[in-house]
């Protein structure tokens, strides 16, 4: 650590962190200094005196947070067990097909969630791509499959895969080859591999990629909207509308404040354990 | 220790599986923009790419048009600046607050973005700036340059400082250590941070919601289309914006498979670890 690199290191750093600061930190701060002020106000110049919060659990919006999160954690279990396998893979089996792969699922990326999640409901919907054309070629029909819970749930899944998948390939990636051999070699069987060396060691990879997928989640509010038909009311709908059509901002600020206690203390707890540049660097040098 | 042939055929199968399934709903959107139907209803009777037309001549839709690319112009250009500089205090140097930085970079992505776009409201209204395409930019700003920051990060922890060094030792200035040594060298995670954050801007729907005020992006338009009842216009302005943004990685894609032909000179610029020539 030279002094030359600690002056460059802290001059580098100076743009995003003062950008960040204003742009990322004082708003949280503006948001909790919402949160405690009277309902139905629009500035901060008034006497804090917590209403908000006990209207929130008056009104029982706990049962919103618990729907988002239970949905995020079903969500975020569900991606893990699908990707393993294809994260294995992409890191021991495929060869081209891995970079193919890679490429689909970075296009899907940065189509607007909008649009892939509109078209899962063009195709799940009565009348839709697969009630449609088995109607037309069986000649049976049935209701579609939209507006229920298990459909938020593949949405969420269906959205965040991606946030799931390359985290765990970085993780299956940094396991050593030769641990699993010397493991094999001395008379492991594979779920032994597994459970004993690929899961501990592929750790960090799995800590990010559960983090944000089931953050994401628990924040996501299209799913609900555009699948699940308001089957359930997630948190984050209660913000928005607390926003919009309750025009009670303060409302609005102590939810989001819930939420974001929830779901920065998680992410704050695991950013903490772990070492990014062994994560993001392979190694250290 | 290599995948028994029945295993290694499952799990190509698996991945082919799980590849259609992204791809479907996309599959369906397309099958509906080019339905001549008002209302759709599958299995489609009648085809036309009259909504296309209708769609590319709407008044309406070249203003959505503009915002949006106006909004992802500009985020790309800071977003790359900011990520730029971030990257190098992320990877590159060793200074006394690298972690707590590292960490202040990475929180934003693990946030809910509603939340997100909500607290900058209250906050441009406590300072009594009136929400417009601009406040978007810097919504956008708050996720898309810290996601920038970790794409050229990664390059970064890729390259040998001992490049920068040794340029040094051959008498370069501060500036040209960074014009002729990092900038080639990082210049690949520059192009796809860039690629990403005009994309990732362009798609974005949860910051814009409540930050663009009286303007409205592609995405916040689509939305509320698709939360008020079924339009035509619905799916096909949705596969235009695709197609656009499949174009750009495309076009992308050709200057990175092209540029063998045109590069000559600096070896550092086709960013193999060698210290430049002079």
């Amino acid at each position: 650590m030279s002094a030359r690199e600690r002056r460059l290191g802290a001059l580098c750093a100076t743009p995003i962190t003062l950008f960040l600061a204003l742009g990322f930190l004082v708003p949280l701060l503006v948001v909790a200094a919402f949160s405690t002020m009277p309902l139905k106000v629009f500035d901060l110049a008034h006497v804090p005196d917590f209403t908000a919060f006990a209207e929130v659990v008056r009104q029982g919006y706990w049962k919103s947070l618990a729907w988002s999160l239970g949905m995020a954690a079903l969500s975020t279990l569900i991606l893990f067990v699908i990707c393993w396998p294809l994260a294995w893979a992409m890191v021991h089996v495929f060869t081209r097909f891995t970079l193919v792969i890679t490429v689909l699922v970075v296009v899907t990326l940065i189509v607007s969630e909008n649009i892939r999640l509109f078209g899962w409901s063009l195709t799940l919907m009565k009348g839709g791509m697969i009630e449609g054309m088995l109607r037309s070629w069986t000649g049976y029909g049935f209701d579609g499959l939209l507006y229920n819970v298990p459909v938020i749930v593949f949405g969420l899944v269906y959205v965040y895969f991606p946030f799931m998948l390359f985290p765990l390939v970085q993780g299956i990636a940094m396991v050593p080859g030769d641990a699993r051999h010397a493991a094999a070699d001395l008379g492991a069987t594979p779920r032994q591999v597994l459970t004993e060396i690929e899961l501990p060691l592929a750790s960090p990879g799995i800590m990010v990629g559960g983090l944000l997928s089931f953050v994401l989640a628990a924040g996501a509010v299209a799913e609900s909207k555009l699948l699940g038909g308001q089957a359930v009311i997630v948190i984050s709908d209660d913000v928005e509308t607390a926003f919009t059509y309750g025009q009670n901002w303060p409302l609005g600020a102590a939810l989001a404040i819930v939420l974001i206690v929830v779901v920065g203390s998680l992410a704050l707890y695991a950013l903490a354990r772990l070492d990014l540049d062994t994560v993001m660097g392979r190694g250290e040098r | 220790m290599r995948a028994p042939r029945w295993m290694r055929a499952l799990l190509g199968g698996y991945g082919v599986l799980l590849m259609l399934l992204l791809y479907l709903p996309l599959l369906a959107v397309f099958f509906a923009s080019i339905s001549k139907a008002r209302y759709l209803s599958f299995p489609i009777r009648r085809y036309s790419g009259d909504w296309y037309g209708e769609a590319l001549g709407s008044e309406t839709v070249h203003v959505l048009l503009r915002t949006s690319l106006l909004v992802a112009a500009i985020v790309t250009v800071l977003s790359v600046v900011l990520g730029y500089f971030g990257a190098l205090a992320f990877a590159r140097y060793r200074w006394r607050y690298r972690t707590l930085f590292q960490k202040l970079v990475l929180l934003p992505i693990f946030f809910p973005q509603t939340v997100l776009g909500l607290a900058l409201l209250m906050w441009f209204n406590a300072i009594g700036v009136l929400p417009s395409w601009q406040t978007a930019v810097i919504a956008h700003l708050v996720w898309i340059a810290p996601i920038a920051t970790l794409i050229i990060a990664i390059r970064a922890y890729g390259f040998d400082p001992m490049l920068e060094d040794a340029a040094r030792d051959l008498g370069c200035s501060d500036w040209q250590v960074q014009r002729e040594v990092t900038l080639p060298l990082l210049a690949p995670g520059v192009v796809s941070a860039a690629l990403f954050a005009f994309l990732l801007s362009w798609g974005n729907f949860p910051l814009s919601l409540f930050t663009t005020g009286a303007d409205s992006t592609l995405p916040e338009w689509l939305y509320a289309k698709m939360v008020s009842g079924y339009s035509p216009l619905v799916p096909t302005v949705g596969m235009l914006s695709v197609a656009a943004s499949m174009l750009l990685i495309a076009l992308a894609a050709a200057v990175l498979a092209l540029r063998p032909l045109f590069a000559h000179g600096s070896v550092a610029r086709s960013g193999s670890n060698e210290p430049p020539r002079s």
